[in-house]
């Protein structure tokens, strides 16, 4: 079986001006079952990454596969079906729609996603009921605190059975507190075999992950176990 | 470890059950502000259905009006003459005492007769030949000379007897045919004896009463006598005017016709009075009304447009991260497109319901005030909406475009 993700040279240039090399010659795997995270000072490249990672954004150079798969070669709509299927990701800033109950927005996920109709609002609930909010299904996201909204985005994230979570800095806008109990379900999920890519500035959030990366400048680099 | 590569990639989806769901719920999430938004173009679209409905309305009420019976009439009378022609009573009138038979020859007169109002001078009526010199038995009643055409193309209703033929006019018959209120005055009722009435000296016989008549309204409060018998007796001097009836839609040809056939020499001595072209008359009001108000209705859709465009436009820019987090969980720029241009449509789709709805409306309340009929072009109800929904196709496209190029990455970098 190939990795989940294979990162073989890629950078990324915003060409400005003033032009940004915002990712330089990046080398990645990630196995399926892994949990990483990439940490970095502020403006280093780590959404630059994620995005990449995501599909949300074409590299400048080298090759990305996903699953096997050359990304690089892949038409828009077919990217687009790649992240409705593959990939969840969670926001810092949770993006949930406010108008919307909490399953109403577990199931947009499903929305774009072939095949995406079939026991929607049941599975769903079975998402919703996997991050411990089973009993908040019709609520509306706007009256639940600011870690049960996360846990409504990570069960958004999870509702497709993507092949790989990625997360950008998903405890950024939580207290401490809060930020441990989201954290507890990631080591849960990965506990199960997700594959997961967290970005942080969280000392203590990286510690929670499998292995650790570092970016600085744009330069990816792995830290040794002893650096945690 | 590429052997996969290649492998079938499916391609996001965006099903119509779907898209419909989104756009629903999109527009349902803020009620009051879809409402507010839409209110340009109700209005506009209210202004258009109630111009057009009420200008049909008005129009249709013209024409109830005149084709009833105007539309089927001609009045030729002499045209007034100058000065130098206004002593010559000698030469009568330039109407033929013939012109009945003159008209009836004519195709499209359903009926014609002449009527000629006569100067009895001194001469009161009565119904008895005695004087009593007690009561009042002798009154001033008009004379009208007729030709026995006139009680038909003056649509007149017998109450009893019967009204006088050819043969009463050519032999110049002392008969005479009472209008319901001199009748009355003359204290006659019943006509099958053949009752005798007197102008001055004059003996008549009463051959018949009428009850009605729809033109000719002096009709009715006069003693009505053979044209024949007025010239013979009465010194009738010319023909006032010639009644028509003619048949539907041929007003105007006899119009033209009837001088011609009355006086060939002289036709320009002849006015013939025909009723206004109903569908002229109509058309004319409905473009000063519709002229005005379209006008109006125009300006509102246009406001309208730009109320939709406006705010979806500035919706786009407030959704910004919801539009980030759907190109993340798989939407491609044509679903956005399609999401939010399918949001104006419908919005405007909406506000042309609602707007229709108020014009057929307010088009109702004002013909029930004035007690007209309402019409209604069928179709309009069909085609405000589908109006509405291609102002909002217009005003929702550049938002739509702006959406679908919001760059993804950009739209969740935000803290929406
Ligand atoms: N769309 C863009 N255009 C130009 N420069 C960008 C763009 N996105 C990010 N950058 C630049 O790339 C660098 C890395 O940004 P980012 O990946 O967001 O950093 P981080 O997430 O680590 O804080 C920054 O210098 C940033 O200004
Ligand atoms: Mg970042």
């Amino acid at each position: 079986m190939s990795p989940v993700v294979e990162l073989d040279g890629v950078g990324r240039v915003f060409p400005g001006p003033p032009e940004v090399e915002a990712l330089r010659d990046a080398d990645l795997v990630v196995e399926t079952g892994d949990y990483l995270a990439l940490v970095g000072p502020s403006g280093s490249g780590k959404s630059t990454l994620l995005h990449l990672l995501g599909l949300l954004d074409r590299p400048t150079s080298g090759t990305y596969r996903l699953n096997g798969i050359d990304t690089g070669v892949l038409s828009e709509p077919e990217r687009a079906g790649l992240r409705a299927s593959e990939i969840g990701f969670v926001f810092q800033a949770f993006h949930l729609l406010g108008q919307r109950s909490n399953v109403e927005n577990v199931m947009l996920a499903d929305v774009y996603r072939p095949g995406g109709r079939r026991r929607r609002r049941q599975r769903a609930i079975e998402a919703l009921e996997s991050v411990g909010l089973g009993h908040r299904l019709e609520g509306n996201p706007t009256t639940l605190s600011g870690g049960e909204r996360q846990r409504v985005a990570v069960a958004r994230a999870l509702v497709s059975e993507p092949s790989i979570v990625l997360a950008d800095e998903p405890t950024g806008n939580l207290d401490s507190r809060t930020s441990a109990a989201v954290m507890e379900l990631f080591d849960e999920l990965h506990g199960r075999g997700l594959t997961i890519v967290v970005i942080t500035h969280d000392d203590d959030v990286a510690g929670r992950a499998r292995r650790r990366m570092r970016i600085q400048d744009g330069n990816l680099t792995a830290i040794g176990a002893g650096a945690a | 470890m590429a052997g996969d590569l290649g492998g079938p990639v499916s391609r996001s989806v965006f099903s119509w059950r779907d898209l419909g769901g989104e756009v629903a719920l999109a527009l349902t999430a803020r009620p009051a502000r879809t409402l507010l938004t839409a209110l340009g173009t109700i209005l506009g679209v209210a202004a258009l259905v109630a111009t057009i409905g009420l200008a049909r309305t008005a129009g249709n009420q013209i024409v109830t009006r005149v084709s009833e019976l105007e539309a089927t009439e001609v009045v030729v009378s002499p045209e007034r003459r100058g000065g130098f022609g206004g002593g010559n009573r000698n030469t009568g009138s330039a109407i033929p005492w013939d012109a009945e038979s003159r008209l009836t020859r004519l195709n499209g007169v359903v009926a014609a007769g002449t009527r000629t109002s006569v100067n009895v001078g001194e001469r009161l009526a009565r119904s008895v030949p005695v004087i009593d010199p007690l009561g009042q038995t002798e009154y001033q009643i008009p004379v009208i000379a007729a030709s026995p055409g006139l009680f038909e193309a003056a649509r007149a209703q017998l109450l009893t007897g019967r009204t006088f033929d050819g043969g009463h006019s050519e032999r110049g018959d002392p008969v005479a045919v009472l209008g319901p209120a001199a009748a009355q005055r003359l204290n006659v009722v019943r006509v099958d004896n053949t009752p005798s009435i007197f102008i001055g000296e004059e003996p008549l016989a009463v051959i018949g009463i009428l009850a009605d008549t729809a033109r000719q309204p002096d009709l009715l409060s006069a003693i009505i006598i053979p044209d024949s018998l007025a010239r013979a007796r009465f010194g009738a001097e010319g023909v006032e005017e010639v009644q028509i009836e003619v048949a539907p839609g041929a007003a105007p040809l006899i119009a033209a016709q009837a001088p011609v056939a009355l006086a060939p020499n002289t036709p320009e001595l002849l006015r013939a009075a025909a009723p206004p072209e109903p569908e002229r008359l109509q058309r004319g009001v409905e473009s000063d009304l519709n002229s005005l108000f379209l006008v109006l209705g125009g300006i509102s859709l246009i406001v309208g447009a730009i109320g939709i465009a406006n705010v979806t436009l500035v919706s786009v820019l407030e959704r910004t991260g919801e539009i980030g987090l759907r190109r993340a969980l798989g939407a491609r720029r044509s679903h956005i497109a399609a999401q939010f241009l399918t949001e104006s449509v419908a919005l405007g789709a909406f506000a042309g319901i609602l707007g229709a709805s108020a014009g057929v409306l307010s088009v109702v309340a004002v013909s029930a005030s004035r007690q007209w009929s309402p019409v209604l072009d069928p179709w309009l109800p069909l085609v405000a909406p589908a109006l509405g929904a291609v102002i909002g196709l217009v005003a929702g496209t550049y938002p739509a475009w702006k959406a679908a190029s919001t760059e993804p990455i950009a739209a969740l970098r935000g803290s929406a």
